[in-house]
């Protein structure tokens, strides 16, 4: 692949070379599996970015899709294929499309999706894009298939945001679900950690030690600027958005006793912070529930880090982990049914699963440093930083530790994952 | 006179210049308990010369030589008894000198989670803050604040290098 140059949003000047280009490297055998074929696209060959590859790593990487392979002229959306050969290698879908350069310069990118068992077609679509949009074209695709074949909202189309450490530089990138498109939203000297995806995508909240103490910025991605909204006294950390998007939930040691409290401060208001916790522990890491009513959080009250939940005004918690010693880093999945931790369990640091309803937890990774899991916004897949033969690595599971996809990064290490929102209604 | 000699003779010159007869404050007294602000001594300054004067360093003077990090336990954020006579030094000075700001600094080894390892920086930093208060340091010179398990003192990952990292550094800025 070329090397790309990316520019830093926030200077608007600086362009410096794409340090993550990732591949897909997909481990792992699922229980249910839908078998889809993909017969070439016509006109791919030709484009600056190869669709069907795209959709096909995009449905790999989700864990419920397995790729049947067969040798097959391109063919076009308008071709009626010839459905048997597939049929017979085990095929339940296939997919042709074509990809034709207008003559303004834009891309007309088509697709047709077709039911080999019942042999007919079950939807198709075009899209009329700018070059530099094929890859979102690509994972539209790939979204429209997984939405009609599962069911369930595609995130092919999302973003997240992730740090890199090269050197002496620190950057946040905002990069495409797949990991590649990646941009810089800001380059520093100093760490940058915990960023966190307002509701609504267009701003992402993070800490920064840029000026040697951490404080939280709120960071407009489009346009680069950025607010100071906790710098008190101490350390200010763990941002956490309510799903109203209106208030930020933060770690502060500003009071007098110190110690890290969870506080509150209104995005719209005059930026005083309210008291939320009141203990002499560290209480760390706030995450909001889906529904907003209760904040999950990190403490040590009990003698060691736990996770336990109160109501999002504040309140008495409740104990939410209650397996071995050292629980942190909650992440809480839209649908309200999963809470995703790290658990310490003999020196290693272990992604866990828990479904709420029971209290079931399971281990779902064999690496010994996971850190930081975040949930994909249909609830389906966790992505998460680890380390594989001591370097640095950013992984996206299935919630059950079956599929599992390396997103690496080719130089530099690569930490602090957030997985971004549905963009619009029908993404 | 040639281009070459004029240049050697105005480098020179500069250098000259950059010498100048700029009159230094006192350097580390190693246990100095005065109260009252460095005084810049004019009286050797040459008749129509000129004593520079940093802004920077304002009244604060050099920072005290001596050791200002305390190491910690795994997971732990007590002040071994070792490191009461550090913490008993840098007490002093700090004391001496009303206008001078500290920051004390706390951090982890890099084993764990980043925002958990952030408040456990923060714990030791405070150990430390409080035990500075505990022998009259006023609240207002001091700050502490973590830098969690992100500025490791020692590359590692072994004991021998965690065991450096988990510290607290008393930093005169």
């Amino acid at each position: 692949m070329n090397k790309r140059y990316v520019c830093g949003l926030l200077a608007g000047i600086l362009c410096w070379p794409a340090l993550a280009q990732f591949r897909v490297e997909v481990s792992g055998v699922g229980l249910t599996q839908l078998p889809i074929a993909f017969a070439p696209f016509r006109g791919d060959e030709a484009s600056p970015q190869k669709i069907a590859a795209i959709v096909q790593a995009d449905l790999e990487r989700s864990g419920q899709f397995r790729i049947v392979e067969g040798a097959a002229s391109a063919m076009d959306e308008n071709t009626l294929p010839d459905l048997f050969p597939w049929r017979q290698k085990g095929a339940d879908s296939l997919v042709t499309g074509s990809v034709t350069r207008l003559a303004d310069g834009r891309f007309d990118v088509r697709f047709r999706l077709w039911d080999v068992v019942r042999g007919k077609d079950i939807g198709r679509d075009g899209q009329v894009v700018v070059k530099g949009d094929l890859r979102l074209a690509a994972h539209r695709i790939a979204d429209f298939i997984y939405k009609t074949l599962t069911g369930d909202r595609g995130i092919f189309s999302t973003r997240i945001a992730y740090v890199t450490k090269a050197a002496q530089r620190y950057d946040l990138w905002v990069a495409d679900a797949d990991g590649e498109n990646a941009q810089s939203a800001l380059t520093s000297p100093e760490s940058i950690i915990s960023p966190a995806w307002s509701p609504n995508g267009a701003y992402l909240a993070y800490v920064s030690f840029e000026s040697r103490k951490p404080v939280v910025y709120v960071h407009e991605v489009a346009t680069g600027k950025r607010r100071l909204i906790a710098n008190f006294r101490g350390s200010n950390s763990a941002p956490a958005w309510s799903p109203d998007g209106k208030t930020l939930a933060v770690t502060l040691s500003l009071s007098r006793e110190g110690g890290s409290q969870l506080f509150t401060i209104d995005i719209a208001g005059n930026g005083e912070p309210r008291r939320l916790t009141q203990s002499s522990s560290i209480d760390t890491e706030p995450v909001y529930s889906p529904d907003g009513k209760y904040i999950y959080f990190v403490s040590d009250r009990g003698g060691s880090p736990q996770i336990y939940r109160m109501p999002a005004a504040g309140g008495v918690p409740e104990r939410v982990t209650f397996t071995g010693v050292y629980n942190i880093s909650p992440a809480l999945s839209q649908d309200g049914r999963w809470i995703a931790y790290i658990s310490r369990v003999n020196g290693e640091f272990k992604l866990h699963v828990m479904e709420l309803a029971t209290g079931n937890t399971t281990p779902i990774t064999e690496t010994s440093a996971d850190e930081r899991p975040s949930f994909a916004p249909n609830s389906r897949l966790i992505v998460y930083a680890t380390k594989q033969q001591d370097r640095e690595a950013l992984m996206t599971t299935t919630l059950d530790g079956k599929i599992k996809a390396r997103l690496a990064g080719q130089g530099g290490d690569i930490r602090e994952p957030d997985w971004g929102p549905f963009q619009k209604p029908n993404n | 006179m040639s281009m070459k000699k004029f240049v050697l003779i105005m480098g020179v010159a500069l250098l000259m210049a950059g010498c100048g007869s700029a009159v230094k404050l006192d350097n580390t007294p190693v246990d100095d308990r005065s109260t009252g602000a460095a005084v810049t001594d004019n009286s050797a300054a040459a008749k129509g010369g000129v004593a520079p004067v940093d802004a920077g360093k304002s009244q604060q003077g050099a920072i005290p030589a001596g050791p200002r990090v305390v190491y910690f336990d795994y997971d732990s954020y007590v002040i071994k008894p070792e490191f009461q006579s550090l913490v008993e030094t840098q007490a002093g000075f700090i004391k001496a000198d009303k206008a001078r700001k500290v920051v004390i600094e706390g951090h982890t080894d890099e084993r764990g989670g980043r925002e958990y390892n952030l408040a456990l920086g923060q714990k030791r930093a405070e150990a430390v803050r409080r035990a500075l208060g505990l022998l009259g340091v006023a609240d207002s010179q001091v700050e502490a604040v973590s830098f969690g398990k992100e500025k490791p003192a020692v590359q590692g990952n072994d004991e021998a290098a965690w065991s450096k990292n988990r510290r607290a550094e008393i930093s005169y800025r």
